[in-house]
């Protein structure tokens, strides 16, 4: 027999299930469906000239990512997709510190702007958003390039014209990069820096804090859950970035997201593509988890 | 490969003509974008008063991926030679009735007999053209480069840097197995490594892998060689006129664009009257002239455009036919050697 407040439960329970409904089918199909598809494609075996054998297993393409046979047949350690991994890395790395130099500043000066000012700098913000990624990068293609803007006033200070190359370049790839993802570190510091009560930077200049302790001892340290927020916004999308590096880059080296590329177009190898995507994967959500232990740990401290 | 074309303009042809309802005595067509003159089109459906619809796509695997899927309900597309033989294989193409197309005879001896479908049972060749490299005579040594793959491949010191290849190892590895003598369908690893070892001493010498802009980097003279299309080519040389192309002597690929009907094609009769149509002299003419490649016609010449009649790029001279190589589907081991070599060349 149950009783009336047990029932009650019950029914208060299945109403938040059917509430919660609609968003975990969601996700189950918009998130854990295609990547159960990619784990399992990543575990068949190739079809000859792309797609896969259904119902052929192998871990061939696990395998393949750190061993291979050279030119001369021996089984030898293969470093060109870790190589591949660690220059993305590296080059997401550079991107999210760009920002965080760029986007910090920036974020401080519209936080102390007044409201009028400010609704009107954030919006300017935005406003590249309006605008398919597309376009901006081949905008910054015509700019680049040898006679393009950037070559010309270059060339009003004597450097001679096409000298500096800088289109097809990773330094051309750097400033692709930084450019699109500012945005993203930007807005988070600016929401964590637009909470932040400036009585205590007052308080901390009462205490006989200089502008720089100020700084360092009170705004950053507040400031820091947008930085990181801004942080994961930027590194992520950056890591497996693939339309930038492939346009304003000389495509004399693949990142992530091109060699995932080439094996499910010419490379006619989809299992090795959906390995190397998932390896992306597995880091970015190692990084992920990491991040939100040690939050975790920081709110237990607190 | 890829051609690239701009996207606002695939768009507007993807939108504008894709729409019409289909009606009886109606042809759904899919060719690349910014391939297939939209006038010609006009001049089929008052011919022949068949309603036809242009719709594009940008690439082969796009295609495919579009048939397998049963997708497209085209009548008509047009796939590069390369994937004839693994569309064939994927039984996703209808064969000919050849009695409805008696113009295959106006095939021009060339291309009569063609290794990736010697009857011509599923395809007829479209439009062709060549994958070989061009050079700016008034920025290379001597104003006069040798006709092969050497001064590509093992560029003259002063080049340094302004040479350029076409992104892609399906264009960048033929030639160098052509160069240096190796069947490029090779699965001896030994000769994939001499391959490899022409191609990365190549890489220092080169300003860029690129396939997009190679007519403006060329027109601008901003590189001095380039791999290049000889359609590209012949575009960029109406801009600077002491750019020269090349047809290596130890061979040169050739790229084939193909007329087929999916398997799933609802009007098949329309579909061999287009087909049929299309390879009549001054048909096949206008769409060369649009699209600046040669055809396989016989008495197209009569209605092409001097210029591009009388380019050598485009029109293969006599003497050098022989040096022209058919695209050759090779094993799913040599490719896998391919990428192979792509990704050490990169890494």
């Amino acid at each position: 027999m149950s009783t009336p407040r047990q029932l009650a439960e019950r029914r208060q329970l299945l109403r938040r299930l059917g509430l919660i409904a609609p968003g975990m089918a969601m996700l189950a199909v918009f998130l854990v469906a295609p990547l159960a598809i990619m784990l399992l494609v990543s575990f068949l075996q190739p079809g000859e000239y792309g797609g896969v054998k259904w119902g052929e297993y192998s871990a061939e393409a696990y395998i393949s990512f750190f061993y291979e046979r050279d030119f001369d047949d021996n089984l030898v350690f293969n470093t060109d997709y870790l190589g591949i991994f660690q220059r993305s890395f590296w080059l997401a790395v550079a991107t999210t510190v760009g920002c965080l130099l760029i986007g910090f500043p920036t974020a401080l000066y519209l936080a102390l702007q007044s409201e009028k000012k400010r609704n009107l700098l954030l919006f300017l913000v935005t406003v590249p958003f309006w605008t398919n990624l597309l376009v901006r990068v081949y905008a910054w293609m015509l700019l680049l390039r040898n006679g393009g803007l950037v070559d010309g006033a270059l060339g009003v200070f004597g450097v001679p014209e096409g000298s500096v190359g800088l289109l097809y370049s990773s330094g051309a790839v750097m400033i692709g990069l930084l450019y699109s993802f500012l945005p993203f570190m930007v807005l988070p510091i600016y929401t964590s820096l637009e909470k932040l009560d400036w009585r205590l930077v007052e308080a901390a200049f009462d205490l006989g804090a200089n502008r720089w302790q100020a700084l360092k001892r009170v705004i950053l340290p507040l400031a820091l859950p947008g930085m990181l927020a801004g942080a994961t916004l930027v590194f992520i999308p950056a890591l497996g970035n693939y339309i930038i590096p492939e346009l304003l880059g000389g495509g004399k080296a693949l990142m992530i997201g091109n060699l995932v590329q080439l094996q499910f177009g010419s490379g006619h190898n989809w299992p090795l593509g959906a390995a190397l995507a998932f390896s992306l994967f597995s880091l970015v959500l190692l990084a992920l988890l990491f991040n939100g232990l040690r939050q975790r740990g920081q709110e237990v401290r607190a | 490969m890829i051609r690239r074309t701009p996207l606002a303009l695939s768009v507007v042809l993807a939108l504008g003509l894709s729409g019409a309802a289909q009606a009886a005595g109606s042809l759904n067509f899919a060719n690349w974008s910014d391939y297939y003159p939209p006038e010609l089109l006009k001049k089929f459906e008052a011919d022949t008063g068949i309603k036809a619809t242009l719709d594009a796509y940008d690439s082969n695997e796009t295609l495919l991926a579009k048939l397998k899927a049963g997708g497209g309900n085209y009548d008509v597309v047009v796939p590069s030679d390369s994937f004839i033989q693994i569309m064939v294989q994927e039984d996703l193409l209808q064969k000919f009735d050849k009695s409805k197309l008696p113009n295959l005879a106006n095939l021009a001896p060339t291309f009569q007999k063609l290794d990736f479908d010697p009857g011509h049972d599923y395809s007829v060749p479209y439009l062709w053209g060549t994958t070989g490299y061009s050079y700016d005579s008034a920025q290379v040594p001597g104003g006069k480069l040798d006709e092969s793959w050497g001064p590509f491949f093992a560029p003259p010191a002063e080049l340094k840097g302004k040479v350029v290849a076409l992104n892609s190892m399906d264009d960048l590895f033929p030639p160098a197995a052509f160069y240096l003598g190796i069947d490029r369908c090779t699965e001896d690893p030994q000769e994939v490594k001499k391959i490899m070892e022409l191609l990365s001493q190549q890489k220092d010498m080169l300003a860029m892998y690129n396939s997009d802009g190679t007519i403006e980097r060329m027109a601008a003279g901003e590189v001095a060689m380039h791999q290049q299309w000889n359609g590209a080519f012949h575009r960029a040389k109406e801009q600077r006129d002491s750019l020269v192309y090349v047809y290596p002597k130890e061979g040169i690929s050739t790229f084939i664009d193909n007329f087929v009907i999916p398997k799933g094609a609802t009007n098949v009769e329309e579909a061999h009257v287009f087909i049929n149509w299309m390879m009549q002299p001054e048909n096949i003419a206008a769409a060369s002239n649009f699209a600046k490649y040669n055809n396989a016609i016989a008495g197209a010449e009569k209605f092409m455009d001097k210029a591009l009649f009388d380019d050598p790029a485009i029109n293969t001279p006599q003497d050098k036919l022989e040096r022209l190589r058919s695209f050759k589907l090779c094993s799913p081991k040599a490719l896998a050697l391919r990428t192979k070599v792509w990704t050490k060349l990169k890494k």
